[in-house]
């Protein structure tokens, strides 16, 4: 199991850091996004996979999942979304304000 | 159990929240900015005499006793930095009052203010690696909307590239933590030193701890700082000063705590790269900074010169180096924050940032002159000012862990500072006052804070004997990490 998610988080990465070399603003922003999934996958992964019951008291198993990954996750998504709301609506003023959102044509300007 | 350590970051939270609600009421959101500004410098004075006198203080959020739960630390270095904070932060307002606008002031520039501070004392304050992470994001979000509060077409831009840089430095953050995670199986930070010294350092552990070493140079600007130049050239002077004296200054934080606490086995390893890196800073950052002929650039050069500075003072690791490195940060807080004021204030005098449209601005502003050439001395590490004992002490630690060549560049570079403030001072304030129509500006106040700053300055310089003992209680823990380990799983 734990191969199929080194494989995925690497395709994230991959994808995510292709999207962020690219020039338009808005792939840029896409890439970020993807890079954060990958690093989510990557904590659930490193932190392992489920081997036992879901760790609530009162529960009769003999082991329980760490909980810590999945808390760790979950701030971490709620960040990366304020994060990229942010990104998102920045790479839309940016695009009102310089008229493209090609990063090339942005640094032209300077001057 | 001390709750004395959550309140800095309690006060400027509430402040923060309090101040959404008052958008329109731009007086009252400067009184009560300044209320809480004021308190927190209080309990920050109180914070440091108690863990002067009891050692370090330690909270466990919600009763949950470390390793498990999140837990507070205090120890002398974190409340160092937290009054250092908590003053820079407070001159940094003032000088906002009169320069920052009307209409950033009606679009929270004080809630995103506070907020950002929240993110500075938290990651002074807490024990807890992922925790950290999270603080580090809240100072992060503050500063993406104070960097491009205003929206004109340089912030905008600006704040694309340093919003990129800082969320890839963030997901390194993270996989970091992973690893770190899957490798110790905890998160706190004295757990994680000590089960990190049982094992042994090697090997895959210091593939994490250069990880950890890529994302906090990122932020701090250490060698990798090609962000940094251009990003704090777009905001206002105010801003500048704010993310000049606190922003990197949070990273090297975090440099410090993490490989003098959780990665300290290897010291030849990690302090190697930090040496290296240190002096490639050192040496770029100094000829950045003589290099360039507008304000902005010069001064945001010599933030990454001082970061290198203080980097090479960890990487030394002696108990002279570590006293120095800190003192040095502390400094440094105050005379950058007070660098940029100045600067802004030579800029709104001028009408422009160019120095060669610049001159005679010592005939209507001599208090001004002279303060900024004091500060240049400051910074150059001249005595009686402050920079001069944080100086004194790295170069002798450097020169005592045998690193001939790394103190001669820290020397060099302090030259190459001087020599590119003083070029400021020339071409700004001596020479002919230039044909073109000079703005008639009233800079009392703002020249009032920097006096005030430079006061401090000058007091942390002469008094240093007197700061010694605080400085020293800090780099015992720094060269001990036995002492907060001790600290925080004691019970």
């Amino acid at each position: 199991m734990e191969w199929m998610m080194a494989v995925a988080v690497g395709v994230l990465f991959t994808v995510g850091v292709y999207l962020i070399l690219s020039k338009t603003l808005l792939r840029i922003v896409l890439g970020t996004s993807l890079l954060t999934h990958g690093v989510h996958l990557l904590l659930l992964t490193m932190a392992g996979l489920k081997k036992g019951a879901a760790p609530v008291l009162g529960g009769k198993a003999d082991a329980y999942v760490d909980p810590l990954p999945q808390a760790l996750i979950l701030t971490s998504i709620v960040i990366s979304f304020g994060v990229t709301a942010f990104f998102f609506v920045l790479a839309y003023r940016a695009y009102q304000a310089h008229g493209t959102d090609e990063m090339d044509n942005v640094r032209e300007e300077e001057q | 159990m001390n709750n004395l350590l959550v309140m800095p970051i309690l006060i400027p939270l509430c402040t923060a929240v309090i101040l959404m609600f008052l958008k329109e009421k731009v007086l009252l959101q400067r009184w009560i900015s300044v209320f809480s500004g004021i308190l927190n410098l209080v309990l920050a004075c109180v914070l440091v005499t108690r863990i002067h006198k009891e050692g370090i203080q330690t909270l466990q959020m919600g009763g949950w006793t470390p390793p498990y739960g999140i837990v507070f630390v205090g120890d002398m270095f974190a409340a160092l930095l937290v009054l250092t904070a908590s003053a820079v932060s407070l001159g940094i307002l003032l000088y906002s009052f009169t320069s920052i606008g009307a209409e950033r002031e009606r679009f929270y520039y004080y809630t995103f203010f506070h907020f950002l501070l929240v993110g500075v004392y938290g990651s002074f304050l807490t024990g807890d690696i992922f925790n950290l992470f999270v603080f580090f994001e809240v100072m992060l979000i503050s500063s993406y909307a104070l960097i491009s509060l205003g929206g004109t077409k340089l912030q905008l831009r600006e704040t694309s590239k340093y919003l990129l840089i800082n969320i890839v430095s963030s997901t390194l953050f993270v996989a970091a933590v992973a690893y770190l995670y899957a490798a110790a199986g905890t998160l706190n930070m004295a757990h994680l030193s000590e089960r990190i010294a049982e094992a042994g350092q090697g090997g895959v552990l210091n593939v994490i701890a250069v990880l950890f070493l890529i994302v906090f140079a990122l932020k701090a600007g250490l060698f990798l700082f090609f962000w940094l130049p251009g990003s704090y050239g777009a905001p206002p002077a105010a801003v500048r000063a704010l993310f000049g004296a606190l922003l990197t200054k949070v990273g090297l934080y975090a440099i410090i705590r993490t490989f003098t606490l959780i990665f300290a086995g290897d010291p030849d390893f990690t302090n190697g790269w930090i040496a290296w890196m240190a002096a490639a800073t050192m040496i770029l950052g100094a000829l950045g900074a003589v290099a360039y002929n507008d304000i902005p650039r010069i001064l945001n050069y010599n933030v990454i010169v001082s970061v290198g500075f203080v980097a090479f003072g960890l990487s030394a690791g002696t108990p002279d180096a570590l006293d120095g490195a800190v003192f040095y940060l502390l400094h440094d807080m105050l005379g950058k924050a007070l660098m940029f004021i100045l600067g802004g204030l030579i800029i709104a005098a001028a009408g422009t940032d160019r120095l060669e449209r610049m001159g005679g601005l010592i005939q209507r502003y001599p208090l001004l002159g002279w303060s900024f050439f004091a500060l240049a001395l400051a910074l150059a590490g001249i005595p009686p000012f402050s920079g001069f004992p944080g100086k004194v002490l790295i170069i002798r630690g450097g020169l005592d862990a045998g690193m001939l060549a790394f103190s001669l560049i820290g020397l060099g570079s302090s030259l190459l500072v001087l020599y590119s403030l003083i070029k400021v001072f020339r071409l700004a304030f001596w020479g002919n006052t230039p044909d073109t129509e000079q703005p008639k500006v009233n800079l009392k106040s703002g020249t009032a804070v920097a006096a005030g700053l430079l006061v401090l300055v000058i007091l942390m310089g002469l008094g240093a004997e007197w700061v010694n003992p605080y400085i020293s209680q800090a780099g015992d823990v720094l060269g001990s990490p036995g002492l907060y380990i001790e600290a925080v799983l004691k019970e």
